[in-house]
This record gives C-alpha cells, sequence and structure tokens, in this order.
C-alpha cells in the first residue's frame, strides 16, 4: 500500500466513521434513556434514503404507509390503555399526539411527492417523514415492557428489527436506489487528492450535529431530563422528569438523527430496504466501544470503525463486515474487563 | 402408572407409527420439527437454565452442517466420519468462543453472540471452499450398513431417536452434580464458589453441550436436505431458535419441542394461508413471526410450557407432595478429619483492605480456634463485611495474610478456599427459589463429589447421586425440614431460608462455618432455634465465625469476640469483658456516654 491508497482510504474512513458517528450517538442516546438496544434504528436510515429516492424520481414514497399503520396501532394501543386505565379524558389528546401529529409528514410528503418541489424541501419532508417512525414502534412494541431486563428489551428489539425490515421489503419492494448527489464538486487538496463536497458534507455534518447535540445535553432542561434519567431512572421520577415522557423525546431525537443519516448516504451507496441494517450494526460496535453511555468515547469509536472497515475492504472487500464485527469481541472484553458488574441482578428471561 | 408416564407413552407410540399415517409433506415437516427441537433444546438450556442467551446458535448449526458438507463433499469422506468431524468442529468453536466470551457480564454477553453469530455467518457466504453464496450440494445421504436414509421416512427415525436421547441425556443432567451447578448458575458466581465450583467453568461446559446439541441437528440438517447455503445459518435463524424456545417455554425441556412444533407448524400455515392474503405473502411470514415474537415477550415470557406446569401443579400438587418415603442404604460420603479442640483454624494477620484512597480493613489480626464460635461484631461501616469477604476469598487483599488449617490461603480463588473446608452463608441470601430443598442442600456437597457432564448424562452416576442426597437429606433433618424436601426453596419464609443456607453450607462437610448476618430479619423464636442449632453444631466439633448486628443473640451465643471499628481492631476477648470495655463501649454509644459511664461507676 502507498501512502496515496493509504491517504484515500482514511479519508473513506473519514466519511464511514461520520455516519456511525451520528448513528452511534443515537443508539447511546436511545440506549442510556431507555436501556433498549435499539437494533432497528438501521432500517429507519434505510426508510429515510429510500422515501427521499421516491421523491426523486417522481413516486409516492411507500413510508406514507407504513407512518400510517404504525400511527393506527400506537392510536389503538394508547387507547386501549387509557380505557383500561380509566382515563378517558386523555383520550383526545392521545389522538392528536399519536395519530395526527404522525400524519402531519404524512400529508407534506403526500402533497409534494410527483411535484417538482425543490431539493431543500424533499430532504427536510423525507426525514419529517421517518421521524415518527422510532417513536411509534417503540410506544407499540417496548413501552409495554419498559420494565423487563436489558435481556428481553435486547431481544425483542431484535425482533423489532426483523419486523421492520420485514415491512420494509413489503412497503418499499426489493428494488435498490441511489438519490442525486447533495453537494457538487470536490476540493483538491495539497497532492492533488480530490476530497469530494459530499465527504466534506458528512463530516460536517456529523461535527455539527455533535456540538449541537453537546448543547442539548448541557444548556437545555430537556437535555438534562434525558441525562437525569440516564444516570438513575428512580432518582429522575422522584424529581418529578416521567421516564415515558423522556424516552418519546430520546426515540424522537434519534429518528431525526436517522432520517439525516438516510439522507446523507442516500448519494453515496445503493440503499436497499435492509441495507440500514449494517450500517446499524456497525455504529452498534463504535456505540459499544462506549460502553453504551459515552458519547465522546463512541465518537473515538466510530472513526475506528469506519478506518477499519476501510483499510480492511482494501485488503478483502469480501471479508470487512466479517473484520469489523469480530472487533467487537475485544471490545466487549475490554469493556467487560473495565465495567464492575453486579452479580445479584442475574437476567431472568422467563420470571 | 403416573399420569406423566402414561403420556409419554402414548406420545413415543404416536411418534413411532407417525410415519406410517402421514404423507410425505407432514414426515419432512417433523423431521424440521425434530431437528429444530435438537437447537432449541440447547438453548432451553444455556438461555433458561444457565441465564446465558444466545443470538448465535444458528450458527452452530452451520459449522457442523458445512463442516460434514465439505468433509462428504469435497473430500468424499463417509458422512459418519462427518458427524465426528462436524461435532469436533463444532465443540472446538464453542470452545475458543466461550474462552473468549463467556467471563462478559450482564448484556455484554448477549451482544457478543450478536458479533460472533454475524460474522459466521458471513464466513459462510465468502469462503470459496464452502461456495460461496451458492453452499454445497450434493452432498450424499446417510447409510447404516447397507441401507440408506435417503428416504425423508428414514430419515425421521433416526432424527428422532437422536431427539429423544438427547433429551433423556438432558433430563438426567438436570437431576444430577453437574446439573445442579448448571442450574445454580443465575445464582451468580459467588453462590458457585461458595459451593466450591468454578462459574466460568460450568457456562463453558454448558455453552459447549448447548453448541454439540446444535451441531448435532446442524449435520442431521445438511445430511437431510443434501445441500448447505449460509441462509440458514444466520443471525436470523438464531432468532427464530430463540422464538422457539421462548414460546415453548425456557423453563420446561419439553418447551424445545413443543415451541419448534409451535414455530414450525405455525410457519408452514402462514405459508399457507399468507400468499391467499396478498401477493407478497412470503415477505409477510417474516413480519407475522417477529409480531408474535414481541406479543410473546409482553404477554407471556414463560411460554406455552410454562402455562401447562403451573397448571399440572395445581392439578396434581396433592400427588408431588406425599413423596415416596426414602430408605437410603448409600454409603455415606468419607468425611473430613476435623482437627483437635483448641488448635487454630483460621489465622488473619495484619489483614489490609483499601478501595482507593478508602481503608476499609487496616492490619487486623485474629484467630480462630477449633470447636470455638468466634463473633466478629462492630458498628456500621466498621469493615465486618470486608473482612468476612477477605477471609472466604470474596475480595483480594491489599496486604496481609491468612491461612487455613495452616495452610495459606493468601490470594486463593473462593471457590479452592471452599474446596479445603471453609463453607459460608449469604448475607442476602442466595438460594435458587425454583429449585426444592433437597437440590439446594444437595449443591453444597459439589466438592465433595466428583461426576462430571458425560457421566451425569448417562446415568453413570447414581452410586454417587445416592451418596449427595443422603447426605442432603440427613442435613434437612438436622436443621427441622425433613418431610419437605421437595418444596421449592423460594417459597420457604427468610427465617427459614437462612437456615436452609446453613443446611446448604454443611452439607460440604465443613471445618469451619463462616455466617455473614445470620439473624437479620428473623424473628425472636427464630433466632433461639438459629442459636440451638449453632451450638449443637458446635458441641459436634464445627467451628464458627459469626459477622453479626445483633448483640443480644451473640453475646449468649459466642465464645469470643473480635470487635472493629473504622477498619480496625478494638479490642477480642470473653463477651463479658468486651460488654464491659470502656473502648467498645465509646464505639457504639459515643464517647461521652462511656466516660460518664466510666465516672459514675
Amino acid at each position: 500500500m502507498t501512502w496515496d491508497v493509504a491517504l484515500i482510504l482514511a479519508i473513506d474512513g473519514l466519511a464511514n466513521g461520520a455516519v456511525y458517528l451520528l448513528a452511534g450517538l443515537g443508539l447511546v442516546l436511545i440506549f442510556s434513556v431507555t436501556r433498549v438496544v435499539f437494533v432497528p434504528f438501521g432500517d429507519v436510515v434505510a426508510f429515510a434514503a429510500l422515501s427521499l429516492a421516491a421523491f426523486e424520481t417522481g413516486r409516492t414514497p411507500a413510508t406514507i404507509g407504513l407512518v400510517a399503520t404504525l400511527a393506527s396501532l400506537a392510536v389503538v394501543v394508547e387507547v386501549v390503555s387509557l380505557v383500561r386505565a380509566g382515563e378517558l379524558a386523555r383520550i383526545p389528546r392521545a389522538l392528536v399526539g399519536w395519530g395526527l401529529l404522525p400524519a402531519l409528514p404524512c400529508l407534506a410528503a403526500w402533497a409534494i411527492s410527483g411535484t417538482a418541489a425543490p431539493a431543500v424541501v424533499r430532504i427536510v419532508v423525507a426525514i419529517a417523514l421517518v421521524v415518527p417512525i422510532t417513536p411509534l414502534v417503540a410506544r407499540v412494541a417496548l413501552q409495554p415492557m419498559a420494565d423487563a431486563s436489558v435481556l428481553v428489551l435486547l431481544i425483542a428489539s431484535l425482533a423489532l428489527h426483523f419486523l421492520l425490515s420485514g415491512l420494509g421489503l413489503l412497503f418499499f419492494g426489493p428494488e435498490g436506489s441511489r438519490t442525486g448527489p447533495l453537494a457538487e464538486g470536490a476540493l483538491t487538496l495539497p497532492g492533488g487528492f480530490p476530497l469530494s463536497a459530499q465527504v466534506m458534507l458528512m463530516i460536517a455534518a456529523a461535527l455539527v450535529l455533535s456540538a449541537m447535540f453537546y448543547l442539548l445535553f448541557e444548556r437545555t432542561v430537556a437535555g438534562k431530563a434525558l441525562r437525569a434519567t440516564a444516570v438513575n431512572r428512580v432518582g429522575a421520577r422522584l424529581v418529578g422528569i416521567r421516564p415515558a415522557r423522556t424516552a418519546l423525546l430520546a426515540y424522537t431525537l434519534a429518528g431525526l438523527l436517522a432520517g439525516l443519516i438516510g439522507v446523507l448516504v442516500a448519494p453515496v451507496t445503493t440503499m436497499y430496504y435492509d441495507s440500514g441494517f449494517l450500517i446499524g450494526l456497525k455504529a452498534f460496535v463504535a456505540a459499544i466501544i462506549g460502553g453504551l453511555v459515552s458519547y465522546p468515547l463512541t465518537a473515538v469509536g466510530a472513526l475506528a470503525v469506519g478506518a477499519v472497515e476501510s483499510f480492511a475492504s482494501f485488503w478483502s472487500g469480501a471479508f470487512k463486515d466479517v473484520i469489523v464485527f469480530s472487533l467487537l469481541i475485544p471490545v466487549l472484553m475490554l469493556r467487560s474487563f473495565m465495567a464492575r458488574h453486579d452479580e445479584e441482578d442475574a437476567e431472568e428471561i422467563d420470571q | 402408572m403416573s399420569p406423566r408416564q402414561l403420556w409419554l407413552g402414548a406420545l413415543v407410540l404416536a411418534l413411532a407409527i407417525a410415519p406410517q399415517l402421514l404423507g410425505n409433506f407432514a414426515v419432512s415437516l417433523l423431521n424440521d420439527v425434530g431437528i429444530g427441537a435438537l437447537v432449541a433444546l440447547g438453548l432451553v438450556l444455556l438461555t433458561g437454565v444457565g441465564g446465558a442467551t444466545s443470538f448465535g446458535q444458528a450458527a452452530f448449526v452451520g459449522i457442523s452442517a458445512y463442516g460434514t458438507a465439505w468433509l462428504t463433499t469435497a473430500q468424499g469422506a463417509s458422512p459418519w466420519l462427518g458427524l465426528l468431524f462436524g461435532l469436533g468442529l463444532t465443540a472446538l468453536a464453542a470452545l475458543a468462543i466461550g474462552m473468549l466470551t463467556l467471563r462478559l457480564g450482564g448484556h455484554f454477553l448477549p451482544l457478543s453472540t450478536i458479533a460472533w453469530g454475524l460474522s459466521i455467518a458471513l464466513l459462510f457466504g465468502n469462503m470459496d471452499s464452502l461456495g460461496r453464496h451458492t453452499g454445497l450440494s450434493n452432498i450424499p445421504p446417510l447409510k447404516l450398513g447397507g441401507w440408506s436414509l435417503a428416504d425423508p421416512r428414514s430419515m425421521y427415525y433416526l432424527i428422532w431417536l437422536l431427539l429423544g436421547l438427547a433429551f433423556l441425556f438432558c433430563r438426567n443432567l438436570m437431576a444430577s452434580r453437574p446439573g445442579r451447578a448448571i442450574r445454580g448458575l443465575r445464582g451468580g458466581s459467588t453462590l458457585l464458589a461458595s459451593v466450591g465450583a468454578d462459574a466460568f467453568r460450568v457456562r463453558l461446559t454448558l455453552f459447549v453441550l448447548a453448541a454439540l446439541l446444535a451441531g448435532l441437528a446442524g449435520w442431521l440438517y445438511a445430511h437431510m436436505n443434501r445441500f448447505v447455503s449460509p441462509s440458514p445459518f444466520d443471525v436470523r435463524a438464531s432468532i427464530e431458535y430463540l422464538l422457539m424456545a421462548v414460546a415453548g417455554g425456557l423453563g420446561q425441556l419439553t418447551g424445545a419441542l413443543v415451541g419448534s412444533a409451535l414455530v414450525l407448524i405455525l410457519k408452514n400455515g402462514l405459508q399457507d394461508v399468507l400468499p391467499l392474503l396478498t401477493q407478497r405473502g412470503g415477505q409477510l411470514e417474516g413480519v407475522v413471526f417477529a409480531i408474535l415474537f414481541i406479543v410473546l415477550l409482553q404477554r407471556a415470557r414463560s411460554g406455552l410450557m410454562g402455562y401447562a406446569t403451573r397448571w399440572w401443579r395445581r392439578r396434581f400438587a396433592a400427588e408431588a407432595a406425599q413423596a415416596v418415603p426414602v430408605t437410603s442404604t448409600a454409603q455415606p460420603l468419607p468425611r473430613r478429619a476435623l482437627p483437635a479442640r483448641g488448635e487454630a483454624v483460621l489465622s488473619v494477620q495484619g489483614a489490609v483492605k483499601r478501595f482507593g484512597g478508602l481503608v476499609a480493613v487496616n492490619d487486623v489480626s485474629f484467630d480462630v480456634r477449633a470447636g470455638e464460635i468466634v463473633g466478629l461484631i462492630g458498628p456500621n461501616g466498621a469493615g465486618k463485611s470486608t473482612m468476612f469477604n477477605l477471609v472466604t476469598g470474596t475480595l483480594p487483599m491489599t496486604a496481609g495474610r491468612v491461612s487455613f488449617l495452616g495452610q495459606d490461603i493468601t490470594g486463593l480463588p473462593q471457590q479452592r478456599i471452599a474446596r479445603l473446608g471453609l463453607a459460608r452463608t449469604f448475607q442476602h441470601v442466595k438460594l435458587r427459589p425454583h429449585m426444592s430443598l433437597l437440590d439446594n442442600v444437595a449443591m453444597g456437597a459439589h466438592a465433595r463429589t466428583g461426576a462430571g457432564l458425560l457421566a451425569a448424562g448417562l446415568r453413570l452416576d447414581r452410586r454417587e447421586e445416592a451418596q449427595i442426597m443422603a447426605v442432603a437429606r440427613q442435613q434437612l433433618e438436622r436443621i427441622g425440614l425433613a418431610g419437605r424436601e421437595h418444596e421449592l426453596a423460594g417459597s420457604l419464609p427468610l427465617g427459614t431460608q437462612r437456615i436452609l443456607e446453613i443446611a446448604r453450607a454443611l452439607a460440604a462437610d465443613p471445618v469451619l462455618l463462616v455466617l455473614d448476618e445470620p439473624a437479620a430479619g428473623l424473628r425472636r423464636k427464630e433466632k433461639q432455634a438459629l442459636a440451638d442449632l449453632l451450638r449443637r453444631l458446635r458441641d459436634e466439633g464445627v467451628t464458627i465465625l459469626i459477622v453479626e448486628h445483633d448483640m443480644d443473640f451473640v453475646m449468649k451465643l459466642v465464645d469470643r469476640l473480635v470487635v472493629m471499628t473504622f477498619g480496625s481492631k478494638l479490642v477480642e476477648g470473653v463477651p463479658a469483658a468486651v460488654r464491659a470495655d470502656p473502648q467498645v463501649q465509646a464505639a457504639y454509644l459515643g464517647s461521652s456516654v462511656a466516660v460518664q459511664a466510666g465516672g459514675s461507676s
């Protein structure tokens, strides 16, 4: 390998790393607040990319049907639980929150599909369209067992991934698509290396969004509530933070991140209904480097995963994923070695 | 004949004549059910009993299937050699993966199974010698003598025979010495170490056993379908096996069979019904399964057999209660030679324990001599529990020495110390609530016996098992719980649970019994009974070290007291002397009280 190749691979790794960083932030956000390892995160990424591609080819994105289905399910679940609890007065609010709110981006998507709406509008609507998916599936599938062990939640979350990718196949079909570039042109680095605007955009997006994340957590009440819930659920509850509410916020923010990632990767890779899984898993490796709780370490992990993947693909394209996932085992060993576990709460699924 | 045996007989008969009555399709389906049940059986053991979840079980099925496929196609070897090769590969892979990952704690272990589950499945799809994504075909059928098993009907008998044997093996295993250790895994490694078992080794053995069951299934799969490709061995397939185990019930071995049947029959039903509803029926199948799994996790985590067992217990509880009276003719297990009264049993010299900057135990020395009860007391935060953990080897010592029966045990792992004859109980009771009293106590005898997994599965351990049971019964009798052997430990009140822990410790035939706050949470009557029991044990020659809060209880019981405060030893002596000591009074009541008391007298 020459230095030229190494530099190209490094830049490639940086671009990949930027994507994993954003996805990793989403995973850590959800895990720290809800203890759910949110495996379906990648599926939402794919749905965003496919929605944008649908707009570009003048079709109505199938995501509308998906969101509508999930929203109606969530409304049913919410109404049933309210009726059971005897809180009939809260039903109208639930209808608005779980039914009407997710319907708004659907309406917008329906309105602009087939029209020559400007690219920015398409992108914004594509993102807005997938944002409700995460909170909706979480409400329907995960919230009823929010108090279960991490392990049960993990199994449920894996099942949820298969549910979403199955729905993805059903709604989007097996065809892949790729969107037009978000940014044209390239910058020539000293030494004659081209750095494409798309890559710069990805890296910039990762930087800006990480900074916004930091500000959100450090400077806003909502962010502090999220942090408090992450540190100690019971304690947060005692000072009046509602876990269901913070969980909803975490899922929504993660959905937003997933949408952004989808739009960012859509021009550089051909996305299929199940392409997100691998993105999610690699981000997940990064998140585990951060112990599923630390944002800065997750960022470091994401860049490492991106670099390993990029260099591994140079040596063996077929085995790059094997290498990345096998990397997880030493990482887990290190983490487990560093973390002290409480022996007392052995996981019990069936009790 | 009990209703249970009747049911079992009917089931075996039905399975034996099934291929004669059913069509080809149904027989193939039953073959799949059998193979699925083998994998699920491993998962029930690993996840349900051992508490370690695997999202990669299908990868082990794949290793064996690809192993035999490669050997029989590329090398032209016999499928029976393929069985050995496949199982050998699986065992090696499981051993390597297990050694790397089974020390992982909490949710890190299941996460790591996703990692290797994915990696192995990806390897199958990317290796040229394994045919990449097209897989390997033309795998030869099995031959038994001159008789070919290419026909699904003849394969059926082989699969179900092996499944039946596997069930029998696992059932035997569960009611044995290694089985009890496996069932104890969920109680944490400290519990196992306290009876002299190494939790990591137990977990590793269990992991390899579960992988071998999957490997057996893989071998059957390869020679039944005579074609292998990567997709039946990926993480999705692993999840399906896990679904089988959860749907059937992780608590019971039969859950594996029931779950496999449930899932595969449903899957087939869906494949018939869904295309009628929509053109994309095949795609909906996964969706329906995922929904089913989530609903199952939300509503019925104990699975179908969990319900069935509860119903069965309600219905036949009366019969189970009147268990057969046991007349044991077993030779008693050899006993340890107890040291002569007054000889030093435990000697702690200059023990120091620091947690970062905090010195929890600071230069504490004391001796415990054979045949006495020594109390270790002190106000809250005095370092008693830390001292306890240093003596039992639960925590490593920063400096100092501990010797037990003249042997230096500083730095030895807990289970080694336990094996030397130091038995302990726990401040927070560590019993297995879903095991019977008898099984819980029998766990204590782990270190005195040696039956391994294979011997237990093949029932070669019966003589030793009878000895263990005799010891366990004897200990239950000793603490006054005779006749209640088959009740579940979880149903006992706390006081009785504490005494049961003592029985478990006694089953190890200890030289020294170390009790961590045995009187905590006990009522007055129970405390009296406990004190009587401990005195009786002392008279029988057992030495006892007791860490306790309850002054009244300790003062009346012990021969000697060691008082700690702020991590250091304050005084040591007989109860009356300690009670009169102004330093002790100051430590417990504050210095002003002690000074006043001293001044007025």
